[in-house]
């Protein structure tokens, strides 16, 4: 039986100055299957291509060779506005340095998608409080980003990664900028997330991090290798 | 992304930096009052100078009685009466395209009506005089065929004259003295305003040619049928250059001036004149115009060079809003709404300035001052315009931007 994979890559490679003297493969022949619901790290020590990796899944950068088809698109014929609109509807970001509008408030900061995906005004502050309140802020709200601590700040650029329903949440070292007992919290919380049905595929250098995932990628030059974790 | 919400957002980062903006949109606003202020005079002085050409009739020729020679002494032109009512029946037989001539003298004589005088020019005409020079009757009626035969004593009064002779009461029909020689009005001249050179075009009476020579221009001998002037009406503008050139060969064959010897009369293209008064005027517009231009450039320069700026400090923020969801169109739409709200809130003060402007220029200068809504209206265009062709490139930069790259971005 055919599973429902929101990400399938098919020999998915990427050359960097292809041709020239500073060729780099960075991604070499990445066949990638995430199902609906999993919770997937991808590890790899800097340069590795996990980076490389994760700007392709998240429709950001296009393929040198092979196929990504993102909950059921075909990600290597659109142009750039067609990935903004994929990007919009199928992924939400979450990032290192929280990347927060530092002069909008939490709610704005959450609402900031929803301008794009066409959402009556109307319905975009309850929306945003709701996803506020999920992750546990709904207090919060009027506050900007220099006013919360990091753990809330990324707290509220989960609250905007999931505003728009995304099918896959991607998080890139969402930790990384965290003390381990806020990075613990932050962890939960997408556990929680994953629970409640959502895709996380979470990019991290820290074994301590990845553990918290159903599923450990690693990437070693270029190339991906599953480690089945043990039950 | 919606327009409301464009905007919204455009108006949300100007806001951040409201001192930036409103130092930038300064430019502009110097710019579109600048444009307002010298269009509106350019085109008052303009309007001055059509009410100048309708006022005198453009295609018209004049000849005057030219400097005369008395014993080596030259007098000054018009000193000597050289025409000839004979000369003017010939142009009007040997030049067809010649539409209207009048022959005419001129002087000036103290009006007195009851116990109100008044002093003023009076002119002695033929009737084409007044389809040449484009006056109408505003009350009584013009002096007739048996006036210019008869040498009556019949007089056409302008309005300043009216008013100063009879002020309420009603003209038509009443005597006037003329000097000493008692004249009826028999019509009144409707009233034609300041002429091109601030006169008072209203402050004339008119007589048949004949009785003036009888009556008014004094006891000096005169060659028989001597005129001052000929006025000409051409038929057709475009003939006008032509037709000049026939009235000068005529009148040195009938006045016997050998070739190369001087003129005793001369003759005047008013069409000219006035053509050279717009060309200056023309060029005047268009130097304030390139002036008021060069200033909304170098704000629209301003524009370009802040937004780029603001591009460059609000890479992350792009790679952001890329990343969420944001197309190049989306990125762009937001920085050109950016650039054209400076522009265009710019362009309103500047607009208010410009008009309260040009007020203050009408009141407390000389200048003539025309303010259209057009005008208005081509400031408003021109600073959106402004701010769409100068935010056009920062906004394309920054839309073209690579999300990685814009996300990685220190800074």
């Amino acid at each position: 039986m055919t599973k429902n994979y929101v990400i399938e890559t098919q020999a998915l490679s990427k050359v960097y100055h292809p041709g020239s003297e500073a060729e780099v493969v960075a991604l070499n022949a990445v066949n990638l299957k995430i199902a609906a619901g999993e919770f997937v790290a991808i590890m790899g020590p800097s340069g590795s291509g996990k980076s490389t990796l994760m700007n392709l899944v998240g429709c950001l950068d296009k393929p040198s060779s092979g196929r990504y088809i993102c909950d059921g698109v075909d990600v290597s014929t659109l142009d750039r506005e067609a990935l903004a609109k994929l990007r919009l509807s199928k992924l939400g970001f979450v990032f290192q340095g929280f990347n927060l509008l530092s002069r909008m408030d939490a709610l704005h900061n959450v609402m900031m998608p929803l301008a794009y995906a066409n959402r009556p005004l109307a319905e975009r502050e309850s929306l945003a409080q709701t996803a506020l309140e999920a992750v546990g802020l709904g207090s919060r709200a009027k506050h900007i980003p220099g006013e919360l601590s990091g753990g809330q700040q990324q707290r509220v650029a989960i609250a905007r990664a999931l505003i728009n329903k995304p099918p896959i949440i991607l998080a890139d070292e969402p930790t990384g900028a965290l003390d381990s007992k806020t990075g613990e919290e932050i962890l939960d919380l997408f556990k929680r997330l994953k629970n409640e049905g959502h895709t996380i595929v979470l990019i991290t250098h820290d074994a301590h991090v990845a553990e918290h995932a159903d599923r450990v990628c690693v990437m070693r030059d270029g190339e991906l290798h599953e480690t089945e974790k043990a039950a | 992304m919606t327009l409301n919400d464009t905007l919204r957002t455009a108006i949300f980062a100007l806001r951040g930096n409201w001192m930036r903006s409103a130092l930038t949109s300064l430019g502009v606003i110097i710019g579109i009052a600048a444009v307002i202020i010298m269009v509106s005079v350019g085109q008052g002085t303009q309007s001055e100078i059509n009410k100048l050409v309708s006022g005198l009739g453009s295609n018209r020729l004049d000849i005057s009685s030219g400097a005369g020679n008395q014993g080596g002494i030259r007098t000054g032109a018009g000193s000597q009466w050289t025409l000839t009512d004979a000369d003017a029946v010939a142009i009007r037989m040997q030049i067809p395209e010649v539409q209207y001539v009048a022959a005419g003298i001129r002087g000036n004589t103290q009006l007195v009506y009851a116990e109100n005088n008044w002093s003023t020019s009076w002119q002695g005409v033929q009737p084409d005089f007044f389809d040449i020079n484009s006056w109408k009757i505003s009350q009584g009626e013009s002096l007739q065929v048996q006036d210019y035969s008869g040498a009556a004593k019949s007089v056409v009064i302008g309005e300043t004259v009216r008013l100063n002779l009879f002020g309420e009461e009603e003209a038509i029909g009443q005597s006037i003295r003329l000097g000493k020689v008692p004249f009826k009005v028999v019509g009144v001249l409707a009233a034609k305003g300041q002429g091109g050179f601030g006169q008072d075009q209203d402050d004339v009476v008119m007589v048949p040619l004949e009785t003036a020579r009888r009556r008014l221009s004094g006891s000096t001998a005169r060659p028989p049928g001597a005129v001052q002037q000929i006025a000409i009406g051409v038929t057709r503008a475009e003939d006008l250059a032509y037709v000049q050139e026939e009235v000068e060969v005529l009148m040195r064959e009938r006045h016997r001036i050998a070739p190369g010897g001087e003129d005793d009369f001369s003759v005047r293209n008013i069409a000219e004149i006035v053509a050279t008064r717009t060309a200056t005027t023309r060029i005047m517009s268009l130097l304030l115009g390139a002036v008021a231009g060069i200033s909304l450039i170098v704000g629209g320069i301003g524009i370009m060079n802040i937004m780029l700026v603001s591009v460059t400090e609000r890479i992350r923020e792009i790679g952001l809003r890329m990343a969420v969801g944001a197309g190049p169109g989306d990125i762009q739409r937001q920085f050109l709404a950016e650039a054209m709200l400076i522009s265009f809130g710019g362009g309103a003060i500047g607009t208010a300035i410009g008009v309260i402007g040009s007020l203050s220029v009408s009141k407390f200068s000389e200048l003539p001052v025309q303010l259209d809504w057009q005008v208005v209206a081509l400031a408003v265009v021109c600073s959106v315009s402004t701010g769409l062709f100068f935010g056009f490139y920062p906004a394309r930069k920054a839309s073209q931007l690579d999300p990685i790259e814009a996300l990685r971005h220190q800074g």
